[in-house]
């Protein structure tokens, strides 16, 4: 039971990371590059623009989610297993998640990358 | 990519790799926190490691949104997670922590990743990406009314 418990939090730790990282990507997709915005009408701008902003906050509260399933999954699991098995899972989503929601040409290239990076950090639990 | 994109990818690389082993250090000091006293965690943020690493978190998270405003998250995320690999050398040259031959595994197929994606444009989700520079553009423009229509298709 804890086995199951401990699997179903780190699914909800993916899955709101997912939700929070797209929905960041698109709000300062939104926002526009900060540098030029920067250049052309200074920092207070582009912190008003990020601040009035609703997609920038929803990714925060979804980051948040993320972080609070994050503490249940470590009262269950070890950390050993929780941090590389969230994070695997979430390299693996974004992938999915950039390319249906932000419309990203997620190629070969980049798959393999979202693979690589994703079983790498799985290793690192070793 | 510009010199000060990439020292906006490695400050978002750094930060996330330094807050987190601040934050650890820190946390290891002043014990374990619980639901039912959330008053631990405001006596934690006087611990200096913990407010140190708190503020190299808040760098990362800056850096970070500075990235995304110019590339793709399918980009930025592997090209950052070089951190793992960084955490890896920290544990081994700083702490002297043994990293079994797995996680030197582990480390070289994040690197491999980061190499992948790293030669590849940071931006597609956008028509005024780093695929169309300047130059590209004067020269599709030639084609008048053509290169209108098929910008407007690519949209």
């Amino acid at each position: 039971m804890k086995f199951a418990y401990t699997w179903g939090a780190i699914v909800a730790v993916a899955l709101a990371s997912v939700v929070g990282d797209v929905l960041l990507a698109r709000a300062m997709k939104q926002v526009g590059d900060v540098h030029e915005l920067w250049k052309r009408s200074g920092l207070w701008s582009v912190i008003a623009r990020i601040l009035t902003n609703a997609t920038f906050f929803a990714g925060v509260a979804a980051m948040a989610a993320a972080f609070f399933s994050l503490l249940f999954a470590l009262s269950w699991g070890d950390v050993s297993l929780v941090g590389p098995a969230a994070a695997s899972l979430t390299f693996i989503g974004n992938a999915f998640a950039a390319k249906i929601f932000l419309h990203e040409k997620v190629d070969r290239r980049r798959w393999i990358a979202a693979v690589l990076v994703a079983g790498g950090v799985a290793l690192l639990a070793g | 990519m510009t010199v000060r994109k990439y020292l906006v990818l490695a400050g978002v690389t750094v930060f996330a790799a330094a807050g987190d082993s601040m934050l650890s250090h820190g946390m290891k000091q002043t014990g374990n926190i619980s639901i039912h006293h959330l008053s631990s965690v405001l006596l934690a943020l006087l611990n200096p490691w913990v407010a140190v690493g708190v503020l190299l978190l808040l760098a990362f998270f800056a850096s970070y949104m500075n990235a995304l405003s110019w590339a793709d998250l399918t980009y930025v995320l592997p090209a950052t997670s070089l951190g793992y690999v960084l955490l890896a050398f920290v544990a081994k040259f700083v702490l002297h922590e043994q990293v079994t031959p797995m996680r030197w595994l582990g480390i070289a197929l994040i690197s491999g990743g980061v190499g992948f994606v790293a030669g590849g444009p940071a931006l597609t989700s956008h028509e005024h990406g780093e695929l169309e520079s300047p130059s590209s553009r004067t020269e599709r423009g030639k084609d008048g009314a053509t290169c209108v229509l098929s910008g407007e298709a690519e949209r």
